[in-house]
């Protein structure tokens, strides 16, 4: 059988009366860049921290590379880098201190593994003598990039490095993460941004503990089962309500500038539609059929569950 | 005025709802009270002394036996010659020595007068002036009841060592040193661990090489070294400026604070690992160290007049067998032989308290 | 009709540091104005001296009719405010947190009771008004606070960020919330990381390094950048390159 990058069996943790992951299983290869796709509060945190070995499960399963989290906890550390969900750097050392620290704490040197953050580190190097707690968000980010990266680990693991950054920096920080990919390193993200979702290999739903589905951004979308509209109109507020109203609807959610619209019964066609809104006084600029979002599809499993 | 009103009973709301808060407004006055109320009696019973009797006649059987009868004192150590006196006082277990020399009762009857000493550990000034007025009453009370056979003869002649001039100095540096060396040691690494815990940084400490050891030791050491250095600034200013004396050994001093300083650490360390936050490691410091250091430990009220558990509790504080130490070494002169209980009870209690911090992170981990 | 709120070369300079550089604009009433911009390109002290929190070096602005700089407490007695951290008061419930907001505002008991019970039945919060907030989902959370934030039916509702985190399906019921706010002749103010709720306002400003490098309704915005969706008008104007 194939050697797994991170392979994860039933894995269950209860808070007090919160189940935080109920039996969740996946696989991630080696060389993948893995998305965890899900709201606050669906145990994206929890899974990861159990990965990186500093919380342990209630049941069930998880190793990396073959070794189990619960007993190959050193074997472990020394191979994965981790990125917590809140800046967890030191806020009064330098830039350059806290990557000098983190570097000798893994018995490696800033020079040694400089080539993999060179071109993150590049954006820090005018500010390496400024404290860590007076950078800004995305340069507090880089930074943390930076000292999870330092010992060369073979797995990253990133807990929402995105959550509060703006769409711009959002996109460059993907943008880094593809290049670390390239050098062979596997990584697994988890994010609360379904767009995010379509710049990973593969990418888990997950909600209230649960899995939703799991598979490419691609296939994902598959899971949509009806044929999805979208419409445009300059009385956006009227169109949701009248849609709404429409019991033949099964889906109907705002996205952006265009209503997602769909239907059970498939034999309802633009035409159809464009008459049902006359009779509301609405008059749509736009109609047309498109392909489910990862959005879409993240909606329709919460509402209607799994179907894998 | 409305919204004055609002905001007022959301304070109340929080106050009621936490628990560190409603255990300093209700739990610890309560405490406070019944410490300082039986703290502050004087009330003196079952004072440790020493009998030096070299005429051991009727007489001063008789008042011996008076002395033990009254409850306040207890006859521990009987000692044969005045040489042995001072070393008798070195680990602080007699307080006041009881002196009959030869010959008292025949002095007695043939001169009508004989002095009987009272020699006092006057290191411990309050405890001193009291148990030697209360010595005193008695014998005078004695007088009075054999005065026909005695006729008042029995004088009494005080003499304090250690501290003839009775300087509050001696009582106060020696606990100032405890509770420095507390506050920087203990107060201060409860919260530097405390401190990573609440920024997230321990998670990423938790999961590189460094191991729970390294990481205990490393925050320790810069700890270690800044009290060591402080003590000795203290203890400096109190020998040249108070004229606090240095009768004992340097290097048993320095090693005296070396364990002491070590124990506290230790302390500090053991907070730290039970609390997630820094505001929670400071007020658990202030709760179960500074307050107990410096009420029970002897500091401010001798522990003598403490009662029962009070005394078990102050035997469980560091504080309390270093302040023993320093006056021990400096005041005293004390040497090893005699005081090496002190010791090992702090490097015991050392022991103790890493042991259960390190479990304590490893099952955190 | 006099604009809700109005904006004349709004400045605020911190020693050298120019974090707002003479911003004007105006907002009409019912309006949904979207307020973007990156991280540090000055949105957060622009809303802060609209709100009344911060004054302004230089310029004016005027919210609901009053002077931020001179009328700073009549202006937030007629706005509301809701943050990322939605400041409601975790160690209180649900029903504590709405009576104390209610007397921070200066509501009659009456109309305490009266709201309050309009927002425990709209949200259905009936089983659950007597719990400590830090039990409920971040979903209620999110809802209560803006609820709390309109409790003194203000003319202005800021909202700093107010969507983060949650699930999609939450997210939209949250505009819904606010579409329905607007219709009753509230003026929105928002600010958001979400380029699809960008979408979502009537009327849109970019800032970035202080400046306001855009304002318009999103069609207009695209049509003027040639492009099709918010997020590329977005990646366009802060930092100077598109992502297709």
């Amino acid at each position: 059988m194939e050697k797994y990058a991170i392979q994860i069996e039933s894995l269950t943790k209860r808070y007090d009366e919160v189940l935080a992951l109920d039996q969740v299983s996946l696989h991630v290869e080696e060389g993948e860049l893995f998305g965890l796709i899900g709201p606050d509060g669906a145990g994206k945190t929890t899974l990861i921290k159990i990965l990186v070995t500093i919380i342990g499960a209630d049941d069930g399963k998880a190793s990396i590379l073959e070794m189990d989290t619960r007993q190959a906890k050193k074997s472990i550390r020394e191979i994965v880098g981790y990125m917590p969900g809140r800046f967890s750097l030191y806020p009064d050392l330098s830039v350059e201190e806290n990557l000098s620290f983190f570097a000798r704490a893994f018995d490696t040197t800033i020079t040694e593994n400089y080539s993999l953050i060179e071109s993150i580190y590049d954006q820090l190097k005018p500010f390496k003598d400024r404290k860590a707690g007076a950078l800004s968000g995305g340069m507090k980010q880089k930074l943390s990039l930076c000292c999870a990266l330092i010992h060369r680990p073979k797995i990253l693991l990133l807990d929402e490095p995105t959550t509060g950054v703006d769409a711009v920096s959002r996109k460059e920080f993907w943008q880094m993460l593809r290049e670390i990919k390239s050098q062979g390193i596997t990584i697994l993200v988890s994010t609360p941004y379904m767009d995010e979702a379509n710049l990973c290999d593969r990418i888990a739903f997950l909600q209230g503990g649960k899995i939703l589905s799991i598979d490419s951004p691609k296939n994902i979308t598959d899971q949509f089962p009806w044929q999805l509209f979208a419409i445009k109109s300059q009385q956006k507020y009227a169109l949701i309500e009248w849609l709404r109203a429409w019991e033949k609807v099964s889906y109907c959610y705002a996205f952006g500038e265009y209503l997602h619209v769909a239907f059970e019964d498939n034999t309802i066609q633009a035409k159809a539609l464009n008459n049902y809104l006359k009779t509301g006084s609405i008059s749509a600029s736009e109609i047309t059929v498109i392909s489910p979002t990862i959005e879409d599809t993240f909606i329709y499993l919460m509402e209607h569950g799994t179907r894998c | 005025m409305k919204k004055f009103y609002a905001f007022v009973q959301k304070e109340f709301y929080h106050i009621f709802r936490d628990t560190r808060t409603m255990m300093i407004l209700f739990a610890l006055p309560v405490a406070l009270v019944i410490i300082f109320g039986y703290a502050l009696n004087n009330d003196y019973k079952n004072i440790p002394i020493g009998v030096l009797n070299q005429s051991k006649d009727q007489t001063s059987e008789k008042l011996i036996n008076r002395i033990i009868g009254s409850g306040y004192f207890v006859v521990e150590k009987s000692l044969e010659k005045p040489q042995d006196i001072p070393s008798a006082f070195k680990l602080g277990k007699i307080k006041l020595v009881l002196y009959f020399p030869a010959h008292f009762q025949k002095e007695l009857y043939h001169s009508k007068k004989a002095q009987v000493q009272l020699i006092a550990d006057a290191s411990d000034i309050n405890t001193a002036i009291n148990t030697t007025s209360y010595l005193s009453g008695i014998i005078n009370e004695f007088n009075a009841e054999n005065a026909r056979e005695i006729n008042g003869g029995i004088q009494i002649s005080t003499r304090m060592i250690f501290n003839q001039r009775l300087l509050s100095v001696y009582l106060f540096i020696p606990g100032v040193i405890a509770l420095i060396l507390l506050i920087i040691s203990a107060l201060l690494t409860s919260v530097t661990l405390a401190r990573e815990k609440e920024m997230g940084t321990l998670e990423l400490l938790s999961i590189s090489p460094i191991s729970p050891y390294m990481i205990i030791i490393g925050k320790v050491i810069p700890y270690l070294i800044l009290s060591l250095l402080n003590s000795f600034v203290i203890i400096l200013l109190g020998i040249f400026i108070f004229g606090l004396p240095m009768t004992g050994s340097i290097s048993l001093l320095i090693l005296a604070c070396f364990v002491y300083t070590v124990a506290s650490l230790s302390l500090g360390i053991l907070i730290s690992t039970r609390v997630e936050t820094q505001q929670a490691a400071m007020f658990a410091s202030l709760v179960t160290l500074m307050m107990p250091t410096m009420l029970l430990s002897g500091f401010i009220f001798p522990i003598e007049s403490l009662p029962l558990p009070l005394q078990v509790i102050s035997n469980i504080i560091p504080a309390t067998h270093f302040i023993v130490l320093i006056k021990s070494i400096m005041i005293k002169g004390a040497g090893i032989t005699v005081i090496w209980k002190p010791f090992i009870i702090l490097m015991g209690m050392t022991s103790l308290f890493l042991f259960v911090s390190i479990q304590s992170l490893k099952r955190n981990n | 009709m006099e604009p809700v709120v109005k904006v004349e070369n709004l400045s605020k300079k911190f020693g050298e540091f120019i974090a707002t550089n003479a911003i004007s604009f105006e907002v009409n009433k019912g309006e949904i104005f979207g307020f973007l911009g990156a991280n540090g390109a000055g949105k957060t002290t622009a809303m802060r001296m609209l709100s009344g929190l911060l004054t302004p070096s230089s310029g004016q602005a005027f919210v609901a009719g009053f002077d931020v700089a001179t009328q700073a407490e009549l202006v937030k007695k007629n706005i509301g405010y809701m943050s990322q951290k939605f400041s409601l008061y975790e160690d209180l419930t649900i029903q504590e947190n709405i009576e104390f907001y209610g007397g921070i505002y200066e509501l009659s008991r009456q109309e305490i009771k009266d709201r309050s019970k309009g927002i425990v039945d709209k949200f259905q919060l009936a089983s659950v008004k007597n719990k400590l907030v830090k039990t409920i989902p971040l979903g209620w959370k999110q809802k209560l606070a803006f609820a709390l934030a309109l409790i003194h039916k203000p003319k202005v509702v800021f909202l700093d960020e107010p969507t983060g985190g949650v699930d999609p399906i939450t997210r939209r019921q949250f505009w819904d919330l606010i579409y329905e706010a607007a219709n009753d002749g509230v003026t929105i103010f928002i600010t958001t990381h979400y380029m699809d709720e960008a979408e979502y306002c009537d009327r849109v400003s970019i800032m970035v390094d202080g400046l306001i490098k855009a304002l318009g309704t999103p069609s207009e915005l695209k049509k003027s950048f040639d492009v099709d969706s918010m997020d590329a008008v977005f990646q366009l104007l802060a930092r100077g390159t598109a992502n297709k």
